[in-house]
């Protein structure tokens, strides 16, 4: 009673369904965010200190604040997690504790974020003195992404072709010099890729830096790496919770602009790909 | 023919080979002659690419392989552990199967050892680009797009390629592990073609399964079976009068 060509249409409507379930809400929530939150967008609203108790004014403070962090965590953990990746996927011999080691990282990417912010809080925060403050958060945070960098650099390594580091090395050249000159400029895409996921993630979560840097309200600039600092997801969730009679345009204006932040820091990390891609004429 | 007075290149002695417990190659003994064509054939996984691998010492990469013996070249014995591979792999060069350029320019593809090897500037670069080229018959093809990625060339260009990378890096011993398996008989009677010409300038040692090809191409041929070289000799003498019976056998196509 097979029709392959009945199943064939069958299949064809599910994968397509499954697709659209995904492209349409990420549509919805864009369209909503940025018809509720484009009013709000002004001059003023990027670059002026939150006013009247958060009910106005702007929330540049927190731009900064969120702009800091996700500097920091990118800056602490892609060279930590490239080198791990580059460790794990070309030095490491393929045994039962590497192996246990790459599980290990896969399962950190999965732990909750609350449970970095409380480990941020014990480590940094108050062994190491940093206090609530930038480095804290930074170094949370950076803490959460690594996970996600090493993994997805790790895999963007291992998909290079093993013929290619068999070439090199045939033409003499060390492991090390595979490594930077062809393993390396192949895997860049995915290390980039990975980074890219890390970055989204640090910017949006809100759970890692509670209780590491983030000020409920603190209307100045950061001066140093030690001082709190207001951050976006954290304004949002207490302009949407804690303070009462705040404005939708508020709210959503907020929203608009992390999202927009993220899509901005994507889209440099896009260009510098495609800026390596093309060098590599590949 | 002065055949005597040949200067051996490459010298193997009672080479024993094992991938963890399974032993790969039995008791190899071998005289490979400067600039000559040796050719190895014999059935797959007989070892002849083992064989092959040992001399370049491409074989380290594999986990758990174990080598016995003695293999010579120029008066050195490349098995000793303390043995350069960085300069032992440039002077010994290798081909593989499937072309393998880096997808990068026909011109990056040329320099890639040079550059890694470092020194050479822009000049002596663009000079090492143009003879290497010009020793594997490419340059009149490609002069004019040295910036075109290497992978957009026919499958015989990029095996062209990638033997000009050899010369690049100034091989004087060329491993050619089934050059022409990928390619079509055009493309590899060009190639062969081109081993002729490369002979009066480098040792060729060929692995192949293509029996026609080992009886055009090459002066001396060694049968491999299941990890033994069976018989060495004259390629004539191989082909036409072999002395074994197993070498015969897998000639005259009773097994193989």
């Amino acid at each position: 009673m097979r029709n392959p060509r009945r199943t064939e249409k069958i299949a064809f409507f599910f994968l397509f369904l499954a697709t659209a379930l995904i492209v349409l809400p990420v549509g919805l929530i864009v369209v909503s965010i940025v018809r509720k939150g484009l009013p709000a967008i002004s001059w003023q609203f990027l670059t002026d200190i939150p006013r009247e108790g958060m009910r106005g004014g702007g929330i540049l403070p927190a731009i900064v604040g969120t702009l800091y962090l996700v500097l920091g965590a990118i800056v602490f953990a892609l060279p930590i997690g490239l080198f791990a990746a580059i460790y794990l996927s070309e030095y490491a011999k393929d045994n039962v504790l590497t192996r246990i080691i790459k599980l290990a990282i896969v399962n950190l990417a999965g732990v909750p974020s609350v449970v970095y912010g409380l480990f941020g809080l014990a480590l940094f925060v108050v062994f190491f003195r940093f206090g609530a403050s930038i480095l804290s958060g930074s170094l949370t945070l950076g803490i959460m992404v690594l996970p996600i960098i090493i993994t997805a650099s790790r895999e963007a390594l291992e998909s290079v072709p093993q013929a290619f580091r068999e070439v090199s090395l045939s033409l003499g050249a060390s492991k090390w010099q595979t490594i930077r000159h062809v393993v390396l400029p192949n895997g860049i895409s995915g290390i980039l890729t990975g980074t890219i996921l890390g970055l989204g993630r640090a910017a949006g979560e809100t759970a890692p830096i509670l209780f590491t840097v983030a000020a409920f309200y603190h209307p100045q600039l950061p001066r140093s790496i030690f001082d709190q600092a207001m951050a976006l997801p954290y304004h949002l969730y207490v302009i949407s919770t804690q303070v009462p009679n705040v404005g939708d345009k508020m709210r959503y204006g907020t929203a608009l602009v992390l999202l927009g932040l993220v899509l901005i820091m994507n889209s440099v990390a896009l260009v510098v790909r495609f800026r390596f891609r093309k060098r590599h004429r590949w | 023919m002065g055949e005597d007075l040949d200067k051996l290149k490459i010298q193997v002695n009672n080479l024993n080979l094992w991938y963890s417990s399974f032993q790969a190659l039995k008791d190899v003994n071998a005289s490979f002659k400067e600039r000559l064509i040796t050719a190895i054939i014999g059935p797959s996984g007989c070892g002849k690419t083992t064989l092959l691998r040992v001399f370049n010492r491409m074989n380290d990469l594999v986990e758990g392989v174990r080598v016995a013996g003695t293999v010579m070249v120029d008066g050195i014995n490349v098995i000793a552990p303390d043995t350069d591979l960085m300069t032992l792999r440039r002077k010994i060069g290798m081909v593989f199967q499937r072309p393998n350029p880096f997808p990068l320019s026909t011109y990056e593809n040329v320099v890639f050892g040079p550059r890694i090897h470092g020194r050479a500037g822009k000049n002596e670069l663009d000079d090492i680009a143009e003879k290497s080229l010009q020793a594997v018959l490419l340059w009149d093809e490609l002069k004019d797009r040295l910036d075109k990625p290497a992978l957009s060339l026919s499958l015989e260009q990029q095996q062209r390629l990638c033997i000009a990378r050899l010369i690049a890096v100034r091989s004087d011993i060329l491993l050619l592990d089934e050059p022409c398996s990928a390619l079509d008989p055009q493309a590899t009677q060009a190639i062969e073609e081109l081993m002729r010409g490369l002979k009066n300038n480098y040792t060729l040692i060929v692995v192949t399964h293509n029996m026609q090809q080992a009886a055009r191409v090459s002066d001396e041929t060694g049968f491999m079976l299941l990890g033994e070289l069976i018989e060495f000799g004259e390629t004539d003498q191989i082909f036409t009068r072999p002395r074994d019976k197993r070498t015969e056998d897998y000639i005259t196509g009773r097994f193989g």
